[in-house]
């Protein structure tokens, strides 16, 4: 082996992605349980943990830029690079989105708490499910288990469509529930966008370990 | 205009060391092409085939078939043709130290017998500015003598030596390995502009280079070639792992 340190460096860029994907996944895991709940305390967890997870977000990008100036990486560690900046802007937004949930939460405290025609807690559960197996991917470098991921976005896309045909309809029937509906509608986006950036994260993936650029279902080339 | 080089079967000895095995290839005319690999994997040895300079060494050998366009250089031409054909450039610049930069250029010509002063005076204008040098030499041609030069016009100098005679292939034997940042990029632009006219065939150990010159490029090791393919995919995703581990560092 040679290029030790490199490789340690490489090493060490993993770890780091990974502090930062624990910090966003336990920010939308946070944000979650704030709307179950209705806990403002969690959302103000949520919104406490963002400076952090941007701060780690400058630091991941810096030294990846660091070892692409300074090493000249090829072929599977220039991939895994790539991979490390993109997954790393994705799990910022993954912040964003909790962040994004709380901020609702906190609006939706000011309603009564009404039973709404969206099971947020399922969409949640489900695109949680595809951000920790999209990071168990990358820990593992299993592109099959990436490939797993990309499969199940369609789910979460249809019930956040189907939340959005209920809620509106419900907006049209019982206007005084437009306040409580609309924050769903928000929340039921923002879990689907979480789901979206999971899917980003398993196509870097399935990049980083085959050199195949799948995204937005290109034949692999 | 360069010829395409097609490698067949390629194998190649010195003494009872088998330095090179079953090597098959086709270089594209007109384009660059890198060879990579460790050192003592049989790169250099390759190119030496390539114009019948291994044989000049009484210990080696060579078999199998090397054709440039339709000449199997092994069988149709003899060395001295071949290596008109086939032009080289090493990793030290290797001036004539007694002879002006004019005379250092025209020197292969002389060799093939070529007298006439102004198909020299033309020669030697065109191959320097071939090799980005007349602009830098054009007053000294005669008053200064190849060896007065930097390394890196040194260098571009012997590139001129070696378009003066007009060949078909441009062999670079780490041509920039000697030089500063600034002199290996003149080289690496030179690379560019000359193959439009020749087929270039860069050995180098700097895989950036590589990257940046040739459009493909094969690695070998231990005498064998392990892969050969568009530069794109060597340095992006090799198929071989082998080519992956050394690219990356891990070889070893």
């Amino acid at each position: 082996m040679t290029r030790v340190k490199f490789h340690q460096n490489l090493d060490e860029l993993k770890e780091k992605l990974l502090v930062m994907a624990g910090m966003a996944e336990q920010a939308i895991q946070r944000a979650i349980e704030a709307y179950r709940t209705r806990d403002l305390k969690i959302c103000e967890l949520v919104f406490r943990s963002e400076p952090a997870i941007n701060r780690l977000e400058r630091e991941i990008d810096q030294m990846a830029l660091d070892l692409l100036a300074m090493e000249q990486p090829m072929a599977i560690d220039l991939r895994f690079i790539l991979s490390v900046i993109r997954i790393n802007a994705d799990l910022e937004r993954v912040g964003d989105q909790a962040v994004n949930i709380a901020v609702r939460v906190r609006e939706m405290g000011a309603f009564a708490n009404i039973d709404l025609p969206v099971d947020i807690p399922k969409l949640a559960s489900l695109s949680s499910a595809m951000v920790r197996k999209s990071l168990q991917a990358f820990i593992e470098g299993d592109a099959e288990l990436a490939e797993s991921v990309l499969r199940m976005d369609d789910e979460v896309d249809e019930m956040n469509d189907a939340a959005f045909y209920a809620l509106s309809t419900l907006i049209k029937e019982r206007p005084e529930l437009t306040p409580q509906s609309l924050n769903a509608l928000i929340i039921s986006r923002n879990l689907e966008r979480v789901g979206d950036h999971a899917t980003n994260i398993a196509e870097d993936v399935i990049f980083w370990v085959r050199g195949a650029d799948v995204r937005h279902k290109a034949p692999v080339v | 205009m360069g010829v395409g080089i097609l490698v067949e079967n390629l194998n190649a000895w010195y003494g009872s060391n088998h330095t090179l095995q079953d090597i098959g290839l086709h270089i594209p005319a007109n384009h660059a092409t890198a060879l990579i690999g460790p050192s003592g994997c049989g790169k250099s040895t390759f190119v030496r085939c390539l114009n019948r300079m291994h044989e000049t060494n009484p210990i080696a050998r060579a078999t199998g078939t090397v054709k440039m366009g339709d000449v199997d250089i092994y069988n149709d031409a003899s060395p001295v043709e071949i290596r008109r054909r086939v032009g080289m450039v090493f990793q030290r610049p290797n001036p004539f130290p007694t002879m002006s930069i004019y005379d250092n250029v025209i020197s292969g010509l002389k060799l093939n017998g070529f007298r006439n002063r102004r198909v020299l005076d033309e020669t030697v204008e065109r191959s320097l500015k071939q090799a980005a040098l007349w602009e830098e030499v054009k007053d000294d041609l005669k008053k200064k003598s190849g060896a007065s030069l930097s390394g890196g016009q040194q260098q571009r100098m012997c590139i001129a030596r070696a378009l003066a005679v007009d060949p078909e292939v441009l062999l670079m034997d780490e041509p920039a390995s000697a030089l500063d940042p600034v002199s290996t990029s003149k080289i690496e632009d030179l690379i560019f502009q000359l193959k439009t006219q020749y087929t270039i065939v860069i050995v180098t150990h700097n895989m950036q280079q590589a990257a940046r010159v040739a459009e493909n490029t094969g690695f070998f090791l231990n005498g064998k070639l392990v892969e050969f393919d568009s530069t794109h995919k060597i340095f992006t995703n090799p198929r071989d792992k082998r080519t992956e581990d050394y690219i990356t560092g891990r070889f070893g």
